[in-house]
């Protein structure tokens, strides 16, 4: 891995403690590193500074100089530079630090400040916690317990405002909540590229609403949910579904393209109630596409496959797992993985494809990128089948040499790992010529035409790793238990594996993990425990020169972008 | 001691009988002049002159013009615009207005010889909503300007081209503050700036460097290059240059606009000698110095200390008809001297009720970006208007200055100060007025007008 360069660091003092930090850094995240909280309502890291909520404010000075010959004033009292300090307060997060800035972050003139800000925060909004889906995440309630003052002082009526405004397909607006901290409306613009949020009327009466004729539906809306420190916009499918303290967090990667999002399952006795974002600077930054938050409700979807089935029959594991090896004994076997596995089962079916003597193929599953968080490559996992050696060649969306191989009558087995092998060129005629085992989730076409169904877990379910388009590899955790009747695929595989008499592999993640760690070279010293959540980049030296099919995405430019960049330089 | 005569700079021709407001009734009047002996001259040299003048604008805060313009990024590369400031809107003040309606010319002569003087190709002036009539009379002085290529493509054949636009605001008070009329003339909400970043000198419209003057300043710059900056600067008093134009509105015998050499008249001469003082049978009461926003001054205090006259400091005891009416004695008694609007109110006047008129005005103008100017102003207008119109509690007087005391100094625009000052100084000098309003109320005629 090629090391960040140094950045030039800058010396601050904040509440008296010296600390150096990068050049441009503003003070709530300077004091950040110091463990000191700057409470902020307008400020995100990953937005233009607004400086509006005035929350942050902190008392500041700088180092004192003579006017006349530049010189450092001494202060007697203390023997050090003398520091001017500013008689009111500033703001933290329109405050990059400069070389010697005094900070005080808890001074009385700060918590006289924060105190009066929490105060008119507060006498405008609504006293609905107990029905509003922000408490237990909100930042009013935290700041307002950790920084207000307790009671309140105000008799007058409140502001009356729209109270169920759908600014679009998912997202329900709650304008008597909203801080005004415009959070939601920089995001628009400067981070979906969709400037369609804007306030109208003015003073305490400002309203947050679309601009005329337009509406908040672009495919990354729900992350004005996430960023609102308040529950002014609420997610339409989660309102009032679930407390978020009774939710379990489960960390996770999205599973709609290579981008390989960081996100957080949320979760309760077994439900999946929403996905939120997981920041990770290098991929995702804190942003996630609606489109993969409603994933979810695939794992409780209808038509989820939880019977064993042989030959049209219910049966069980064993019985149907025994009658798998013997058509795999039989030879003529070729092996259909997918880049929605696992990097663990992809391994384990490239060990089933090697003892059964079968070709691996990956089915390719791409359209055009977002050039924000969905790249052109819909499955997150192809790298792992590269990695792991199942496929040595980019797939196609088509099994073309598959077809004609069984149409020659070289191939009379098809293992398919969840891929539907009908949507994937292989005609219903064709099927009809192989057996076909179907490891999967959901029933499709090629699960009505197999022999064997061997029912498996979805992504929430289980365990394991996936290598994006960065070929970061970055793992993901069982949120929710399986359903009855579905087994996880590493249990199958390994299974399979075992049947064909060479060996017993591990059927668990962290088991299986030596064997992958001294059998894969890119992966080799590694260990599932030791992988951190915002993932690790492996060496992509072997692939340079593959042509993938992703255009640039956030953080994330095509070899060819970067080599004609480096040409241009 | 008897006050000192006007002196019309500014507002030589405002009523004179016979001129009007087209450009041959300026021409005539040796207008243009100054222009043609500007832009045979050096820019910086105009430039030096302004800053010798000791000229301080006139928008309200008095900030040194000449400083303002040497702030201006000129080697960005990026054009610099001039924005004129039109957009006057403080209450009471009533100056800016008469300039474009009777003399447009005079402010067309002042923006073009400072345009020329900062290498300005683009020049806006940003005109209050409100004042349609203005509007229209600058964008007809403006063509006939261009008619005799004294506005436009290559002026007097220097090959120097300048353009004036007319832009009209929407009626917002805050487009009166210079980040918000960019916003504003950017087309987008009149949100004020944070500075840092985004100083006008440096990053202003569209990102340019960008001088924002009031049309009263503007005006100055004229007379500043016609006689030069050290003579300017012997009209007024040291620090305080050139004439000061004041609004008397409110409880007087003669209210209107007086212009008279800076830091030479006194309060009480302005109002009782020049205004003729307070209505029959009536006695002075207040008096808010420089615009609605301007800390109000209780006739019958005492204001003392010590202030510098040339090298020497010396003492201090003014009673409010002997402050001197310039920037720095206003701002050294607590007040300003603001945009020169003078509100003056007399014994018949209810303080608790003069404020919840004013606050009224505060609260529907602040833009609500900051959190404390928002809540700030609409909690303290909703806590006067139920003094006057519903219930008044002993404690409102307290809750009011504690209130206003959480806005100043907490906000990114001045605005924050502009709607929290009148409710503290209120506060602190008529204090018993707003405690005992209740019980005054009862004693009040059923049938007052009521309050907005």
């Amino acid at each position: 891995m090629i090391a960040a360069p140094k950045p030039d660091l800058v010396t601050v003092n904040i509440d008296g403690v010296d600390i150096s930090v990068p050049k441009g850094t503003n003070v709530i995240e300077a004091a950040k590193l110091l463990q000191k909280d700057v409470p902020h309502y307008c400020y995100h890291p990953k937005l233009s500074v607004a400086g509006n909520c005035r929350m942050c404010m902190i008392e500041m000075g700088t180092p004192a100089f003579d006017p006349a010959t530049k010189a450092p004033v001494t202060d007697p009292a203390t023997g050090k530079q003398k520091i001017n300090w500013i008689p009111r307060p500033q703001i933290g997060c329109g405050t990059t630090v400069s070389p010697g800035l005094h900070v005080k972050t808890s001074s009385s003139m700060v918590k006289d400040a924060r105190e009066g800000v929490m105060e008119f925060l507060l006498i405008n909004h609504p006293l609905d916690c107990p029905i509003c889906d922000q408490a237990g995440e909100c930042k009013l309630q935290e700041q307002a317990t950790g920084y207000g003052r307790g009671y309140s002082r105000f008799i007058e009526e409140k502001n009356v405002k729209p109270k169920r405004t759908q600014l679009g397909p998912r997202v329900t607006l709650d304008d008597e909540r909203c801080i005004l901290c415009s959070r939601c409306v920089r995001f628009s613009k400067e981070i979906a590229n969709d400037d369609v949020l804007g306030f109208v009327d003015r003073g305490s009466y400002s309203t947050l609403t679309c601009h005329p004729g337009k509406k908040l539906e672009n495919n990354y809306s729900l992350n004005t949910v996430d960023i609102c420190p308040v529950g002014a916009l609420t997610s339409t499918d989660f309102r009032f579904k679930m407390r978020v303290w009774f939710l379990k967090q489960t960390n996770t990667v999205d599973i709609e393209s290579s981008v390989g999002v960081n996100a957080v399952v949320w979760s309760r006795e077994g439900t999946i109630y929403r996905l939120t974002p997981r920041r990770n600077d290098e991929v995702n930054d804190t942003w996630m596409p609606d489109s993969g938050r409603i994933l979810y409700k695939q794992v409780a979807a209808t038509d989820r496959l939880t019977a064993v089935k042989l030959n049209g029959s219910d049966t069980s594991l064993d019985i149907a797992l025994h009658a798998a090896a013997a058509l795999l004994k039989a030879g003529s076997v070729s092996i259909v993985g997918s880049g929605r596995a696992s990097v663990e089962e992809q391994f384990l079916l490239k060990q089933l494809a090697t003892a059964t003597g079968a070709q691996g193929h990956l089915v390719a599953r791409t359209a055009s990128g977002d050039k924000l968080l969905i790249s052109a490559d819909r499955n997150p996992n192809v790298r792992g089948a590269l990695v792991t050696g199942l496929i040595s060649q980019l797939p196609c969306a088509e099994l073309k040499q598959l077809s004609r191989d069984i149409d020659e009558g070289k191939i009379k087995t098809v293992v398919s790992h969840g891929e539907d092998l009908h949507a994937a060129g292989l005609t219903a005629a064709l099927l009809a010529k192989v057996a076909v085992i179907y490891i999967g989730t959901h029933a499709n076409a090629t699960s009505a035409a197999a022999n064997i169904i061997l029912p498996t877990l979805h992504t929430f379910e289980k365990a394991g790793t996936f290598v994006n388009q960065q070929f970061r590899i970055q793992k993901f955790y069982a949120a929710v238990p399986a359903p009855q009747g579905a087994t996880n695929d590493l249990v199958v595989l390994a299974k399979l594996v075992a049947s064909t008499g060479t060996h017993t592999p591990a059927s668990e993640v962290h088991a299986l993990w030596p064997a992958i760690a001294a059998a894969v070279p890119a992966l080799a010293t590694m260990l599932y425990k030791n992988i951190p959540d915002t993932g690790l980049l492996l060496d992509a030296t072997p692939w340079v020169g593959l042509p993938f099919v992703e255009g640039e995405t956030l953080h994330y430019k095509p070899a060819a972008a970067i080599a004609a960049e480096a040409a241009r330089s | 001691m008897p006050a000192p005569t006007q002196h019309r700079l500014i507002f030589q021709h405002i009523d004179e009988p016979g001129y009007s407001n087209d450009i041959d009734c300026y021409l005539r009047n040796g207008g243009y002049e100054v222009l043609k002996k500007a832009v045979a001259q050096k820019p910086e040299d105009l430039r030096e002159e302004v800053k010798k003048s000791g000229l301080r604008g006139r928008g309200g805060a008095g900030f040194p013009c000449g400083f303002k313009w040497s702030l201006v990024d000129r080697k960005s590369g990026k054009p610099i615009y001039l924005i004129v400031n039109a957009d006057e809107s403080e209450p009471g003040t009533f100056k800016d207005r008469y300039i474009m309606h009777q003399d447009p010319h005079q402010l067309i002569e002042g923006t073009m010889i400072s345009c020329f003087a900062n290498d300005v190709k683009q020049a806006y002036i940003y005109i209050r909503g409100e004042m349609p009539e203005g509007a229209r009379i600058l964008e007809k002085a403006i063509a006939e300007a261009r008619a005799q290529n004294l506005v436009g493509p290559n002026i007097l054949g220097t090959g120097y081209s300048c353009e004036i636009f007319v832009h009209r605001g929407a009626g917002a008070y805050i487009c009166g503050e210079e980040t918000g009329l960019i916003e504003s003339l950017e087309g987008k909400r009149a949100n004020p700036r944070i500075k840092p970043p985004y100083f006008p000198a440096v990053l202003g419209l569209y990102q340019c460097p960008t001088i924002v003057n009031n049309v009263e300043t503007l005006c100055h710059v004229k007379h500043i290059v016609q006689q030069g900056g050290a003579e300017y600067a012997k009209i007024g008093t040291p620090g305080n240059t050139g004439t000061r134009i004041f609004c008397v509105s409110g409880h007087v015998q003669r209210p209107g606009y007086y212009e008279f050499p800076a830091g030479t008249i006194t309060m009480g001469q302005l109002l009782n000698d020049v205004c003729g003082g307070p209505l029959p049978g009536r006695t002075f009461k207040a008096v808010i110095p420089g615009g609605s926003s301007a800390k109000v001054l209780r006739f019958g205090e005492r204001y003392k200390g010590k202030r510098k006259v040339g090298t020497d400091m010396v003492d201090y005891d003014w009673g409010v008809e002997d402050v001197p009416m310039d920037f720095d004695s206003l701002a050294m008694i607590g007040s300003m001297g603001g945009s020169g609007g003078v509100i003056v109110m007399d014994d018949s006047v209810n303080m608790v009720e003069a404020l919840a008129n004013i606050n009224a005005f505060y609260q529907h103008e602040s833009c609500g970006q900051c959190t404390p100017c928002r809540e700030g102003s609409l909690w303290m207008k909703k806590i006067s208007s139920r003094m006057v119109h519903g219930e008044a509690r002993k404690e409102d007087a307290a809750l009011l200055k504690s209130v206003a005391d959480q806005i100043p100094g907490r906000t990114i625009c001045a605005f924050g100060e502009a709607c929290s000052w009148p409710t503290q100084s209120f506060l602190i000098k008529f204090k018993d007025e707003f405690e005992g309003y209740a019980e005054a109320k009862k004693n009040l005629p059923a049938d007052r007008l009521s309050l907005v």
